[in-house]
């Protein structure tokens, strides 16, 4: 066994255990820090793999963007965590059941005819010390696939415009500010003087309120 | 050296990991969306391996894509979420049942 067979099955080994917390652990602040931990070291077998510009993808975009949006969903809302659990052992056996079918049939494919060592020799390392993974990446996104590159960012487009369509709500009872509304008003639509006698002098003079429909400074109107 | 077929046993325990979560946490939204991400993720360590052991680049320029479109589906179910905790108050799959399915 070389030290590269130790350090696979040691990432090999965090990355399923990570999985089997994240499905079996009870409060789900734990279960997005155990999928953390398997983003995580599956970014280091993808390093294993020569892919290293996906591996810091992998570890940017999802430890630092979408498992920071779970852990904000799962923090803000307030979920009960034992009610959730209910029909967990109900449902244990059909789940093995079926999980140990799947994988079962997945690895006697993988492993006895198709997939076989002989078939896919393991490539020797890249020992060009000029190369870089991600100027040939960066070559191939924008020369054969620079369609589906644009694609992709009108999926996030839309994805962008599809989350804040859905959760934003107008609350009837906030206050703000229109600053077109602020703009249009003008001294004459707000101000109005009114002539008193000199004897009312101290009499309280006549408060003329601001019009309807002007919004913000209602202290505007007062006779001199 | 590491063959192909380690890497993809690896994929496959990560999938049906992924598949028995979605048996077990069936009443918590927000597990199920993290098997999907499981599921995803065990995919995606497909394309890499044979994106090494064929040494061609097209296989990670498709794990790209496809964590393109994971973020954003993980982005729009929080949304949908959200808006259905802030509607019912609740994340249980059980009590979503006014469409009669």
């Amino acid at each position: 066994m070389t030290f590269e067979h130790l350090i696979f099955y040691l990432f090999s080994a965090i990355v399923v255990f990570s999985a089997l917390r994240v499905i079996t652990v009870n409060n789900p602040v734990f279960a997005a820090m155990f999928l953390v931990l398997a983003f995580f070291t599956s970014a280091a077998i993808w390093l294993l793999l020569e892919a290293e510009f996906l591996a810091i993808t992998l570890v940017l975009v999802y430890v630092g963007a979408v498992m920071v949006l779970f852990l904000f969903v799962v923090m803000m809302l307030d979920v009960n965590t034992v009610p959730e659990k209910e029909g967990f052992v109900k449902y244990l056996p059909v789940g093995l059941l079926v999980g140990a079918v799947m994988l079962v049939e997945m690895v006697f494919l993988i492993t006895q005819r198709y997939f076989r060592d002989d078939a896919f020799p393991a490539p020797a390392r890249q020992s060009d010390i000029g190369y870089s993974n991600t100027e040939t990446l960066g070559r191939v996104l924008y020369d054969q696939y620079l369609f589906q590159f644009e694609i992709a960012a009108i999926i996030l487009l839309v994805a962008i415009v599809a989350a804040i369509a859905l959760t934003m709500r107008r609350r009837p009872d906030t206050k703000y500010q229109t600053p077109a509304r602020q703009i249009e008003a003008s001294k004459a639509g707000r101000l109005r003087i009114n002539e008193v006698a000199p004897t009312a002098r101290h009499a309280r003079a006549g408060r003329s309120g601001a019009p309807a429909g002007a919004s913000g400074d209602a202290s505007a109107g007062k006779a001199s | 050296m590491i063959s192909l077929s380690h890497y993809l046993t690896l994929g496959a325990i990560l999938f049906s990991l992924a598949v028995v979560g979605i048996f077990l946490n069936r009443k918590n939204v927000i597990i199920l969306l993290m098997s999907i991400e499981l599921m995803l993720l065990s995919v995606n360590f497909n394309f890499v391996a044979f994106s090494h052991f064929r040494d061609d680049p097209a296989g990670q320029i498709f794990v790209f894509f496809i964590l393109t479109v994971a973020a954003a589906e993980a982005a729009i179910g929080l949304a949908i979420l959200v808006v259905l905790f802030r509607n019912r108050a609740t994340i249980n799959v059980a009590d979503l049942d006014e469409l009669k399915g």
